[in-house]
C-alpha cells in the first residue's frame, strides 16, 4: 500500500524515523491494527499527523524554495532529453550504446520531476511558468527580457546534431551536480529533503560521468571526472565550470598533501573534488535555456 | 572561504565542532537521531568513529582509507588483460582516493583520535582477475555513494556537508565508470537506483558491517547503532 511504502521510504532516508514518531514505536507497531479499524480514507490524515509529530513542521519556506529550484532544473533536463528522443536527426546520429545511455538518463530526469512534484505537492512550481509558456530554447538563445524562444543561441544545431546534443547534455549534467551540491547547505538538518537531494545529486554525477564516457567514445579527450576547470572544449560553457579547478578544499591545499609518489598532482586535486555553485550563479547560467 | 581556512587549521574546526556538540548546541536534530542509542555501552571491540561531525569525518576517513588501499593494490598489481585506458582511469581513481584519504587526515588533525591506520583485508579479492577486481571496485564505489548520502543529514556544519558533497559526486562518477566497464550501460541501472531514479542512501550501521568484511581492524559506530562483533 502507498502509505506503508512511503513510511518505508522515509525510514530509508531517516533510519530514526520510527523512533522519532514514537520512541517506543507504538505508533508503527499499531499501524496494522489501526488500518483495519479506521476507514482507509482517514489514513492520509493519520499520516500527515505522524509527519507533524515526527518533524514538528511541514516543509519550511527555504526548503520549498530550494526544492522548487531543483524542480526547475529537472524540468529543463527532462524536457531536453525528451526533445532529443523526439528528434529524428539526433536519434539518427546516435549509436545503439548512446541511445541506451540517453534513454536511461531521460527516464531518471522525468522520474526526478515526478518525485519533486510529489514532495512539493501544491507548492510545486508549474512547468508552464518556465521558458515561453513551458517551451525551452535548447540552443541557449532564450530572450530573458521578452521571455521568448529565439532558437538562435550558441548551440544552434543542438536538436539536429547528436554531437552538439551530447555536449549540451554534458554541461547540463555537470552543472546539475554543482547546483545540487550548492543547495545542500540550505537543507542542513532537514533530514528527509536533504537525503532526497543527495540521492538525486549522486545520480546526476553518475549521468555526468556516463555522458563524458560517451564523448570520450567519440574521440574527444575527456575523462568521466572534471580535470581542471572547463575540460569539455566548449568555450560557451566556461562559466558552468568556473572554479572547478580549485585545489584548496576547506583550507587544506590538496596539492600539498602526500600522493602515491610525491604530492597529489594538480589534475588529481581538481578531479577528486567537484565544486558547488550557488543558486544565483546557476540561475544565471541556465536562463539562456529558459529556466526562470 | 577564509573563515573555513582559519577554522581548518590544525583541526580547529574539528575541535570547535566537537565542543559545540558536547555543549549547549546538543538540542539539535542530530542528537535526536542519536538519543535513542544513548544507552548503548561505550565498550566495544575495534575502533569507534566517535560522535558528531568528527565522528562522521572519521567514518569517511575510514572508508577512504579502505578505497585508497584497494586501488593502490590494483594499480601496483594490475589484473591480466587490463587496457591502457583502464590503467589510466584506475590510476586516476587511486589518486582521487588517496587525495580524499589525505584530506580527511589533514582536516581531522589531532581529532583523528582512532581510525588512523586501518589494516585492510582484501583476501576475498583476486587482484589478477578483472572480474574480481572490478566487482570489488563497483561494490566499494556504490557503497561509498550510499554511505555519504546516508550520513549527510547527520552533518552539522555546512562546510563539512559541502565537502562531503564535493567528494560523493566524484565517487558517483567512479561508480558510473566502473559499472560501465563491467557492463556497458549499467552506470545507474535499477539494481542500484530506486523507482524514482535516485540513489539509495545507507545508514552507518548498515555500511560498516560491509566495510568491515574488508578490514582486519574492525570499525564500530556505537553512537549510531552499530558495534562490530
Amino acid at each position: 500500500m502507498e502509505l506503508l511504502n512511503l513510511i518505508e521510504k522515509i525510514d530509508q532516508a531517516d533510519p530514526e524515523f520510527k523512533d522519532r514518531i514514537s520512541p517506543r514505536r507504538d505508533a508503527i507497531k499499531n499501524m496494522t491494527s489501526f488500518g483495519s479499524k479506521v476507514a482507509i480514507a482517514a489514513l492520509p490524515v493519520f499520516f500527515a499527523s505522524l509527519l507533524k509529530k515526527a518533524y514538528g513542521q511541514t516543509l519550511s519556506t527555504t526548503t520549498v524554495a530550494t526544492l522548487n529550484f531543483a524542480l526547475k532544473l529537472e524540468y529543463l533536463e527532462a524536457a531536453f532529453y525528451n526533445a532529443g528522443a523526439a528528434s529524428t536527426a539526433v536519434q539518427a546520429g546516435l549509436s545503439a550504446t548512446e541511445k541506451n545511455y540517453l534513454t536511461q538518463i531521460q527516464a531518471h530526469e522525468n522520474a526526478h520531476v515526478k518525485f519533486l512534484q510529489g514532495v512539493l505537492g501544491t507548492s510545486a512550481v508549474a512547468q508552464t511558468t518556465q521558458g515561453q509558456n513551458g517551451a525551452y530554447d535548447f540552443t541557449g538563445g532564450f530572450n530573458t527580457t521578452t521571455n521568448t524562444v529565439t532558437n538562435a543561441g550558441p548551440f544552434a544545431d543542438v536538436l539536429t546534431n547528436s554531437a552538439t546534443f551530447l555536449k549540451v547534455a554534458c554541461a547540463f549534467e555537470d552543472t546539475g551536480v554543482r547546483a545540487y551540491k550548492g543547495a545542500a547547505p540550505s537543507l542542513l538538518g532537514q533530514q528527509v529533503p536533504l537525503t532526497a537531494a543527495l540521492n538525486i545529486h549522486s545520480v546526476e554525477a553518475r549521468h555526468a560521468s556516463a555522458v563524458r564516457q560517451l564523448l570520450f567514445g567519440r574521440g574527444i579527450t575527456i575523462k568521466p571526472w572534471i580535470t581542471g576547470a572547463n575540460d569539455t572544449g566548449i568555450t560557451q560553457v566556461n562559466g558552468n565550470y568556473a572554479g572547478e579547478d580549485a585545489t584548496v578544499q576547506g583550507g587544506v591545499t590538496i596539492t600539498s598533501l602526500p600522493g602515491v609518489s610525491g604530492s597529489v598532482s594538480t589534475n588529481a586535486a581538481t578531479e577528486s573534488f567537484d565544486q558547488p555553485l550557488d543558486s544565483t550563479t546557476v540561475a544565471g547560467l541556465v536562463a539562456i535555456f529558459g529556466v526562470r | 572561504m577564509k573563515n573555513e581556512t582559519q577554522l581548518f587549521e590544525s583541526g580547529k574546526l574539528a575541535r570547535r565542532s566537537f565542543l559545540r556538540y558536547a555543549g549547549a548546541g546538543i538540542a539539535t536534530a542530530g542528537v535526536l537521531a542519536m538519543g535513542c542509542h544513548k544507552d548503548n555501552p561505550v565498550t566495544h571491540t575495534g575502533i569507534d568513529i566517535g560522535i558528531g561531525d568528527i565522528g562522521i569525518l572519521n567514518y569517511a576517513y575510514a572508508l577512504e582509507q579502505l578505497e585508497a588501499a584497494f586501488y593502490t593494490q590494483v594499480a601496483s598489481s594490475p589484473y591480466s588483460g587490463i587496457s591502457a585506458t583502464e590503467t589510466a582511469r584506475l590510476t586516476d581513481i587511486r589518486d582521487h582516493e588517496v587525495a580524499h584519504r589525505e584530506f580527511f587526515k589533514a582536516a581531522l588533525g589531532t581529532s583523528n583520535i582512532n581510525v588512523g591506520s586501518l589494516t585492510p583485508d582484501f583476501s576475498s579479492i583476486n587482484f589478477a582477475d578483472r572480474t574480481s577486481v572490478l566487482g570489488a571496485a563497483k561494490a566499494f564505489e556504490d557503497l561509498g555513494v550510499q554511505a555519504y548520502n546516508g550520513a549527510g543529514y547527520l552533518i552539522q556544519s555546512a562546510t563539512y556537508l559541502t565537502l562531503a558533497g564535493e567528494i560523493v559526486s566524484v565517487e558517483a562518477r567512479h561508480a558510473s565508470y566502473i559499472r560501465d566497464l563491467i557492463s556497458n550501460g549499467s552506470f545507474a541501472d535499477n539494481t542500484i537506483l530506486d523507482a524514482n531514479g535516485m540513489d539509495q542512501s545507507k545508514a552507518i550501521k548498515d555500511v560498516l558491517p560491509i566495510a568491515n568484511t574488508f578490514l582486519k581492524t574492525k570499525v564500530s559506530a556505537s553512537n549510531y547503532g552499530y558495534v562490530s562483533a
